[in-house]
């Protein structure tokens, strides 16, 4: 019985942690979060990668739509901006989830490695 | 203007092909050619993230990849935290919170790095 509790109990408490952490991360650096849910699902939950993505992603939709909005209470939310790099993402989505098929991404996996580096160096010598 | 909608485009070709994305690019973008506050840029960029992940999920959903009941639990047990975490990130100064965020992107980029020396499957993030 008390094995049965505990059981039907662990994986929501695992989703709260998990889900708290996400939030934490997303909220304190104004990323998505997936880097934290992603690897949490797999190892806590099984879950396998590509549900895992998949499910992250969704949860990512509550994530930052509630981040942002708290942020805005803070008055930091530039609309604009965020239309000018929210509405061409949507497309390069589109296209990069396409060219995925014909791609080798491990180059692009590289390069984009390069370019957070590149990008840290930058946001570190301001 | 130019410098944005390509940041924007980049992103989410990125995000589209390796699963990362959004983000880790968003906010050092709108910094580094917008001239964005590290504080705004976080800000903007998670509201530039809702559509790409609205979209995403679209896609990933019809595919039958998506654990609907997971992803509301831990959408609506993330909002405290998410909470927590802006407060956070505007009780510290943006130079601090700047360099965190480089700090962050570095360790991104090592996790790409070592996945894709590992195998020639797409790293285990998600974004």
């Amino acid at each position: 019985m008390q094995a049965v509790a505990d059981s039907s109990l662990q994986r929501p408490i695992k989703l709260m942690v998990i889900g708290t952490l996400a939030g934490l991360f997303s909220g304190l650096f104004g990323v998505g979060g997936g880097s934290v849910i992603v690897p949490l699902l797999i190892l806590w939950l099984g879950y396998d990668e590509r549900f895992a993505t998949a499910t992250s992603l969704a949860a990512i939709v509550f994530i930052a739509a509630f981040a942002a909005a708290t942020q805005g209470l803070y008055g930091n939310v530039k609309l604009l901006d965020a239309a000018l790099v929210g509405v061409p993402a949507v497309g390069g989505v589109l296209i990069g989830t396409r060219l995925q098929q014909r791609l080798q991404t491990r180059t692009i996996a590289l390069l984009f490695a390069a370019v957070l580096v590149a990008s840290a160096v930058e946001l570190i010598l301001r | 203007m130019i410098g944005a909608i390509a940041i924007g485009l980049a992103a989410g070709v990125v995000a589209g092909l390796l699963g990362v994305g959004g983000g880790v690019l968003f906010v050092p973008g709108l910094v580094i050619f917008l001239g964005l506050g590290q504080h705004q840029a976080e800000a903007t960029s998670l509201l530039a993230i809702v559509p790409v992940a609205i979209v995403g999920t679209y896609r990933q959903d019809r595919y039958g990849n998506v654990r609907r009941g997971d992803a509301l639990l831990l959408g609506l047990l993330s909002l405290a935290g998410a909470a927590a975490g802006v407060a956070l990130a505007n009780a510290l100064s943006g130079a601090f919170l700047r360099d965190a965020f480089a700090i962050l992107i570095v360790t991104v980029a090592a996790q790409l790095v070592r996945g894709s020396l590992q195998d020639t499957g797409s790293p285990p993030l998600g974004e």
